[in-house]
């Protein structure tokens, strides 16, 4: 999965989509993995990424991705 | 040696919360000719705010109401003319076009250029003509019916289902649930604005609006879309953002290119959950929010004094995205003797 070429993104957890208008703010971890998918990471590249720098447990990593890459799909903001 | 200042002559200077255009035009303007420009305001009404923006407007004068008729108007205009010597004159206001658009060749042969579209155009876009010009154009609009009778409201409802949007026939519209909530609605557009009555098919999703300015010929000098953020209780945009969709552009290109649309002129655009894109009105004039055109980048106002001029200008390519207007209401303090003036001399 991709973020769209046009979302704009900062450091600071805001997200524009300038085709809806839509915008949106996240939090601090949120943003990392954003910039992650702007990088064009996997989601297996980002989560081993993730699991280096924090300690988190895999199984609860794994399903607060899936549900944060579900909104930004529900949101219109990965590319199809 | 300073060139000579265009005298530049605008209309809608009312602010209220339905704003006219009037006041977002002159700073688009002021903002490209800077000094050498002198605004003239023309106004209806005596407590019309842009009058008392001196900062705004060099010099207003009062004009007749549209219905006082051609005549009246183009006689006021040349007095005026006599003294201000206007180069463009910029009518904002729908229900004023007509009159406009009847003496431009007269106001052209004393001097005074304008850059309107013609009255077929005119027409044609009007609301009770959407469906067809949708149809004529290949562009998507609601469905809908122009009524005479409440009789015809049972008949709406078989083709169109409810909810139905029940439009006067100049402004105003009501969401109506019910047929008793419809003719209820019918009686009140009717007494307000007259006949016809407009059914339209009830559509959601996300308001967008694009202000256009046609050369003409069939091409768009500029196209800016926007999204309202903040939508009033009357509809109005409050504060809106500039949009980067090649869709959008697409419906404004193949609008100017099948109507050939001469001036500005503001689509309303629903876009539906399924993404379609479909022309709820086009409001023959500059919107309000278009200074938000010359924050983007493609300053509409000025461009169309330029081509009234009969100055070539050539068709924007880009505009910064992500622009946004919040629009804010400011309490003039003014003295009660320029008040006086205007009322009872109808110049300030």
């Amino acid at each position: 999965m991709r973020l769209k070429k046009n979302i704009a993104t900062s450091d600071t957890g805001f997200i524009f989509n300038p085709t809806t208008g839509d915008s949106f703010t996240v939090n601090p971890m949120a943003s990392e993995i954003l910039q992650y998918l702007k990088q064009g990471l996997s989601f297996s590249e980002f989560k081993n990424l993730i699991l280096q720098k924090y300690e988190v447990d895999t199984h609860q990593l794994e399903n607060d991705c899936e549900d944060f890459l579900n909104q930004l799909k529900e949101a219109n903001l990965l590319e199809v | 040696m300073n060139p000579q200042k265009i005298v530049v002559a605008v209309t809608g200077l009312n602010a209220i919360d339905s704003p006219g255009p009037g006041v977002a035009v002159i700073r688009a303007i002021r903002e490209e000719f800077k000094d050498n420009v002198r605004i003239i305001g023309l106004s209806y009404e005596t407590l019309e705010p842009g009058i008392y923006m001196h900062d705004i407007v060099d010099k207003t004068y009062q004009i007749p109401y549209p219905t006082a008729g051609t005549n009246s108007l183009f006689y006021r205009l040349k007095y005026i003319h006599s003294i201000e010597k206007i180069n463009v004159v910029i009518p904002n206001f729908d229900a004023e076009l007509y009159n406009f658009i009847k003496i431009e060749s007269a106001l052209k042969d004393i001097g005074i250029q304008s850059f309107l579209p013609n009255l077929d155009q005119l027409e044609s876009r009007d609301k009770i003509n959407l469906s067809a010009f949708g149809k004529k154009h290949n562009l998507l609009v609601p469905e809908e019916k122009v009524i005479y009778s409440v009789n015809d409201l049972p008949s709406c409802e078989e083709t169109l289902n409810f909810p139905l949007v029940i439009k006067g026939k100049f402004y105003d519209a009501i969401i109506a649930h019910t047929l008793e909530q419809a003719q209820k609605a019918f009686y009140k557009l009717s007494a307000k604005w007259g006949l016809p009555i407009i059914v339209q098919q009830f559509l959601t999703g996300t308001e967008i609006n694009i202000a256009v300015l046609g050369d003409g010929n069939g091409n768009a000098t500029s196209i800016i879309p926007m999204r309202k953020l903040y939508i009033t209780d009357k509809g109005k945009a409050w504060a809106g953002i500039t949009l980067e969709d090649e869709n959008l552009l697409a419906i404004a290109h193949s609008f100017t290119n099948s109507t050939h649309w001469k001036g500005g002129c503001e689509l309303e655009i629903m876009r539906t959950a399924d993404n379609k894109l479909y022309i709820m009105e086009i409001n023959p004039r500059f919107p309000a929010w278009i200074y938000l055109t010359a924050g983007a980048g493609q300053n509409q106002p000025a461009a169309l004094v330029k081509m009234a001029m009969g100055e070539k200008v050539l068709p924007f390519e880009n505009y910064a995205i992500g622009k946004l207007f919040i629009r804010y209401a400011w309490d003039l303090i003014t003295d009660v003797h320029e008040f006086q003036k205007i009322s009872a001399l109808g110049e300030l």
